[in-house]
């Protein structure tokens, strides 16, 4: 894909302006490692919202280093950054669980205006484009309007959509989608759902439910699951993939509204805990604003200059 | 899960004893926790750290209030300090001199305009007013039909426009509709956009010009992260925002952004919302705020009514009493009493941290009216009797027994339980009592048995 690295530093432009600007000023400016250097680190770790305890851990680690003399050039901690973060992202990656047998089924859940359905369309369109036959279903039936929000973008990316009334119960409309996805010979279906505050247990167990009926209908259904987070979201992000993993069981994140100055560093400390691989991350609001991550690109595209 | 900021400074009590006076050692290690506490509620870091020195030098010095140890009075100046930061509640819609009144509503994607614009609308109509509501977010699909929906549900006007028409347009179209229909209140729900995209803050902007709202409204997800004092403040410096709306307060976020956001901006919070139902808006109280920032039960309100209920002098009195070996079953009952005076022995036990030494009292069993029971007690004796409890023999029981309606058996189990509770009491390091703080401690050993 052209321009995607091209893209992808566009939309992280600012990201990179705030987290790297201030990691690099941190280390160019200066020549020895001090505390005022390690406060500067923990600062910048700590306002891209990778978290206290997760800043602490890696600012121990270095401190340890720098303590037994192992680095003493602030060139060096950039180094050590980097792998750390790397080792951390990295530590979830897994390949994706697509079936032998078409169709893959695929969830995307979310607290409230984290950006599901804005994802779903575009993973329509982007699927769509590489060839794959597509089918959406609109089984977040419970936000005013969402079910013809996600038709905009079924028109937009020429995909058929299985849809019912405001009201109707998710779990009969993906049992519908998955029904009609076997008869069209589908190759994946993306089903957009609610979105629910995570202590809210029924609304939690109605994700259980769905994922039952996907599995009832097709063995190993759903695929994917999907966590959409929002990338201005602070600590509580974690609580919300741990939750998200014990009822509806992601296997997946995509980090979304990254093209503001959010860093979305709260993935650092959920793939750390939880050890899930982020898929995608969202950089706008077009349909090909949609990125595959990749923790390489992601944090080189970073420390770039 | 979260340790909670108290099972912290449980520890932090542990390692503190007998220091009256809040000093830079003492009150370091307390400040660090809370430190901690206000990060990993999203407070940004530099809100954290003005935040954490200002407390400094407020409790710098201070004397440590009987009752409290020192770390429980630091979270007390802290809790102090939030509230007075976040302002004062009661914060009301203002409206124009001249109807109709114009809301903006504004904010990042995602954060819950449309929502919130719809709730607004619903509690302005039940407040008497008359609401038109207009979505002006002509980019996101399907984003106009979902206030449709909503003023629908709830039986509120929306200005429809024409399709194709610009935001500008459709406010102003609004405003026409609301002076002719002989409604007051125009809430204009804009689209969602990013601080940093400039055509459409631009767009804001000319909204703002044209139409003269008396109330611009953010609207900031709970949830979020360092990042809002960003999106606040440029949304702030861009239009001058004159009030907050927290939403998604439902979820278990500790809401750190509401001090952010109003620590940037100085503008004030004005309601919360609590769920997806039209109905679930709150008006915004800081002490509330300010606890689950902190991560705190009702324990400063327990905090506050032990202040309030204690007298002082009272308190040196028994202190000295206990020191001496001087404190009688007299000095049993007015503590009893004054304990009273906190409310029902449930509600305070419901008020305790869930900590420590503390934890099992919330199950324990407690009949009410054995209080009332063991006053009766204390009161049937002689004055003789409540100096000196070695007097009371078999006879003296008796007569005390039928005095106060009860058997021999309770006064026998009163006296043991007085006997403990002034042992326990003498090697007691602090509480209530005194100056000498250490954990917190009810006056005496729960007396009625668990």
């Amino acid at each position: 894909m052209p321009g995607l690295l091209e893209r992808l530093k566009q939309g992280i432009q600012k990201t990179r302006a705030g987290f790297v600007g201030k990691v690099e000023d941190v280390l160019l400016g200066k020549k020895e490692i001090d505390p005022e250097l390690l406060d500067e680190l923990e600062y910048t770790l700590i306002t891209a919202d990778i978290g206290v305890r997760t800043a602490t851990e890696i600012l121990e680690s270095i401190r340890q280093r720098v303590d037994r003399h192992l680095v003493n050039d602030p060139g060096e901690l950039r180094q050590l950054i980097r792998e750390h973060l790397l080792g951390v992202l990295e530590g979830g990656d897994r390949p994706l669980n697509w079936p032998a047998q078409p169709p893959a089924v695929v969830l995307l859940v979310g607290v409230n205006g984290s950006g599901k359905t804005t994802t779903t369309g575009k993973l329509a369109a982007q699927f769509k484009a590489e060839g794959k036959s597509v089918l959406l279903c609109a089984a977040d039936t419970f936000r005013a309007a969402a079910i013809d929000q996600l038709e905009v973008w079924s028109r937009r990316a020429g995909v058929e959509i299985i849809r019912q009334g405001a009201g109707a119960d998710p779990s009969a409309v993906l049992f519908d989608a998955i029904q009609a996805a076997k008869a069209r010979n589908a190759d994946i279906l993306f089903a957009d759902t609610a979105g629910r505050l995570h202590t809210k247990s029924n609304l939690m167990a109605e994700l259980d439910k769905m994922r039952r009926t996907a599995a009832r209908l097709i063995d190993g259904a759903p695929h994917e699951v999907w966590l959409v987070l929002d990338a201005t979201t602070g600590q509580n992000g974690l609580e919300q993939a741990r939750r998200f993993t014990e009822s509806a069981g992601v296997t997946g994140l995509i980090l979304t509204k990254l093209d503001g100055t959010a860093k979305g560093g709260i993935v650092v400390a959920i793939a750390r805990e939880l050890s899930l691989p982020i898929r995608y991350v969202g950089v706008g609001e077009q349909a090909d604003d949609l990125l595959p991550f990749d923790a390489h690109h992601f944090i080189d595209s970073l420390f770039e200059p | 899960m979260f340790d909670t900021l108290s099972d912290k400074l449980q520890r932090v009590f542990k390692n503190l004893r007998g220091e009256g006076r809040l000093t830079a050692e003492n009150m370091d290690a307390a400040l660090k926790e809370i430190r901690v506490a206000l990060l990993e509620a999203d407070v940004h870091f530099k809100v954290v750290k003005a935040f954490i020195e200002a407390v400094r030098a407020k409790a710098m010095g201070q004397e440590v209030l009987a009752a409290l140890s020192p770390a429980q009075q630091v979270v007390k100046i802290v809790h102090d300090e939030l509230v007075h930061l976040l302002g004062s509640h009661a914060s009301r819609i203002r409206t124009a001199n001249q109807p109709p009144t114009i809301l903006m509503i504004v904010g990042l994607q995602g954060s819950g305009k449309t929502t919130t614009t719809a709730k607004l609308a619903r509690h302005l109509g039940k407040n008497g007013h008359r609401p038109l509501m207009v979505s002006v977010d002509v980019y996101r699909p399907a984003a106009r039909e979902q206030l449709a929906v909503l003023a629908r549900n709830l039986s509120i006007p929306v200005h429809e426009g024409n399709p194709g028409e610009k935001p500008l347009d459709l406010a102003r179209g609004a405003k026409r509709e609301a002076e002719i229909t002989g409604r007051d209140i125009v809430l204009i729900d804009t689209a969602g956009r990013l601080h940093i995209d400039e055509e459409l803050m631009v767009e804001l902007e000319e909204l703002k010009n044209a139409l003269h709202p008396t109330e611009i409204l953010f609207v900031a997800d709970a949830m979020t992260g360092q990042d809002a004092v960003r999106s606040a403040e440029e949304f702030h410096k861009r239009l001058g925002i004159t009030g907050v709306i927290l939403t998604k307060m439902d979820g278990d976020a500790r809401g750190g952004a509401a001090l952010s956001i109003r620590h940037i901006t100085g503008q004030p919070l004005k309601f919360v919302g609590t769920g997806e139902k039209p109905d679930a808006l709150e008006p915004f109280h800081p002490d509330r705020i300010a606890n689950r920032i902190l991560g705190m039960g009702d324990v400063l309100s327990f905090i506050e009514k032990v202040e309030q209920a204690v007298d002082q002098k009272q308190a040196e009195k028994m202190q000295r009493k206990l020191l001496e070996d001087e404190f009688t079953l007299e000095d049993f009952r007015d503590q009893l009493k004054q304990l009273r005076k906190l409310g029902s022995l449930e509600s305070i036990l419901g008020m305790m941290p869930q900590i420590g030494p503390l934890k099992e009292l919330k199950n324990a069993k407690i009949d009410e009216k054995e209080f009332t029971r063991i006053v009766a007690i204390i009161d049937s004796m002689t004055p003789q009797e409540r100096a000196n409890h070695m007097l009371i023999n078999g006879s003296r029981r008796r007569r005390i027994a039928r005095g106060s309606g009860t058997s021999v058996q309770d006064v026998n189990n009163l006296l043991k339980q007085y006997s403990q509770a002034r042992k326990m009491m003498k090697s007691m390091s602090g509480s209530l009592l005194g100056k000498k703080p250490g954990k917190f401690k009810l006056p005496f050993p729960n007396p009625f048995g668990t």
